[in-house]
């Protein structure tokens, strides 16, 4: 026998957990761009928010076994996962909407669109905010990060369900409910290590001083984001929020509101013009080794 | 004769969670026979749930050995799952294998919300009104809000002071 496991399942390749091969995330979903709409614009719409929730994933994938506890380990390999999945959904609706966007892959390759996109492109291709890059710090970074990001992305995702690229709208309605959950906990934490020691005091708003200038760009609009009205959140209304729910936390933590200006750009490109921090190419480079040493290969 | 194919859909279980079939966890949208192919429709819980594959692969499985030669699984997305299509039965083969059951999901993150506002932020405590589904006494604690998988909670009783899942409301 050339294969020791084909024994043990008898041939039913059914039985292994998980499947064996890739699937379509959105199999039998209607991708048919809007009229009206752009598919080049939507796509890059769709990589700027797929690219924030894969690359935050990675980081937070870094803390599983460091976490200093295990429910609190686990609380992040959970949040870790729903972006994961929702990174999944938007590169593949980025890939539906335009195709020209997926890198090309050697003939015969099995790798589907949106892990093309997730392995075979280089730092400059990512559309995802600086904020979501950045190594981990310690525990209060990973609260402070999450609650800047969070809170964010539920207001967008939030108003993205009135989108009209349904399936936009439908990815959005998902994630809703899982940054919800996100966002309590970033928050919860935050208010815990405010009034904690005075260590976790001082470690806490380390933490909130070197994330803030990182913040705006979370809720700025880019120029692509401007030219899909009704199809893209409004940011100027996602940051109204963003600001309230934001200043809640710090008041009930009983934390100043930092005075940082933001991050500036490199000749005013930032993160999501594909202008990044040194840190992406790190990450990415120990995220896609596998999946480039074999662009044919099977999992 | 071939059986009825949402019969035959109906009976697979949730890998994570055997205690449930996909109809009592409410994940099932859709069966119907086009043809000699049965489209079968299967909506995510969450986002990134690992389990859609092994559904896909469960529903083929099993309605192929049911006699039906082509069979076609699609993934519905829009309405999104709520913990609210868990069905009695389900609620009850939870109870029965030790799991809690969700409460009614909040309102305002599912689609009839109509406020402008920010979605509401929680920073006290999680209460839920929960019994312990081993000795069924209402003295429970939070220890997590995420647990063993994106879809439960962990609790602990503080009377027989056994760990249990809660199912989330989501």
């Amino acid at each position: 026998m050339d294969n020791v496991y084909d024994g043990l399942l008898e041939g039913d390749s059914s039985q292994w957990a998980f499947g064996t091969d890739f699937e379509d995330p959105l199999a039998g979903v209607d991708t048919t761009v809007p009229a009206g709409v752009d598919g080049a614009d939507l796509a890059t719409y769709c990589l700027m928010l797929g690219d924030d929730a894969l690359v935050l994933s990675q980081r937070l994938a870094e803390w599983c076994s460091r976490a200093p506890e295990l429910e609190e380990d686990i609380a992040l390999a959970n949040m870790a996962l729903d972006l994961l999945g929702q990174a999944r959904l938007l590169l593949a609706r980025a890939a539906a909407a335009d195709p020209a966007v997926v890198p090309a892959l050697p003939s015969g390759s099995p790798v589907p669109a949106e892990d093309a996109l997730a392995f075979f492109r280089d730092a400059g291709q990512f559309r995802n905010v600086r904020l979501a890059e950045v190594p981990n710090g310690d525990f209060a970074h990973v609260v402070v990060r999450l609650l800047l990001f969070s809170t964010a992305r539920l207001a967008t995702l939030d108003a993205l369900r009135a989108s009209v690229d349904t399936v936009l709208a439908a990815v959005a309605a998902k994630g809703v409910k899982e940054l919800t959950y996100h966002r309590d906990w970033a928050g919860r934490w935050f208010v815990t290590l405010a009034q904690g020691t005075e260590e976790s005091r001082r470690r806490l708003l380390g933490a909130l001083d070197s994330s803030w200038p990182l913040r705006a760009e979370l809720v700025t609009a880019h120029p692509v984001e401007r030219s899909l009205p009704g199809v893209a959140a409004d940011q100027s209304a996602v940051a109204g929020q963003v600001d309230a729910v934001l200043d809640q936390v710090l008041a009930v933590a009983g934390v100043d509101r930092p005075g940082k200006a933001p991050l500036a750009g490199v000749g005013g490109r930032t993160g999501r013009d594909g202008r990044h921090t040194e840190h992406l190419s790190r990450l990415l480079a120990e995220m896609q080794s596998v999946a480039r040493a074999h662009p044919t290969g099977r999992w | 004769m071939t059986p009825d194919p949402w019969v035959v859909a109906s009976e697979v279980r949730d890998p994570e969670m055997p205690m449930l079939t996909l109809t009592d966890l409410g994940v099932l949208r859709d069966v119907r026979l086009v043809d000699d192919t049965v489209i079968a429709s299967i909506t995510p819980t969450y986002s990134g749930c690992p389990a859609m594959a092994t559904m896909r692969d469960d529903l083929v499985h099993r309605l192929t050995d049911a006699g039906f030669p082509r069979v076609e699984v699609r993934i519905v997305l829009e309405p999104a799952w709520s913990s609210d299509w868990i069905t009695a039965r389900g609620r009850a083969a939870l109870h029965d294998a030790g799991l809690s059951a969700p409460g009614p999901a909040r309102t305002d993150t599912g689609p009839a919300r109509t406020d402008t506002g920010p979605i509401a932020l929680t920073l006290g405590p999680v209460r839920r009104a929960l019994t312990c589904p081993r000795c069924g006494s209402g003295a429970t604690e939070l220890v997590s809000e995420f647990g063993a998988t994106a879809c439960k909670a962990l609790y602990r009783c503080t009377d027989c002071l056994e760990p249990f899942d809660h199912v989330k409301e989501i």
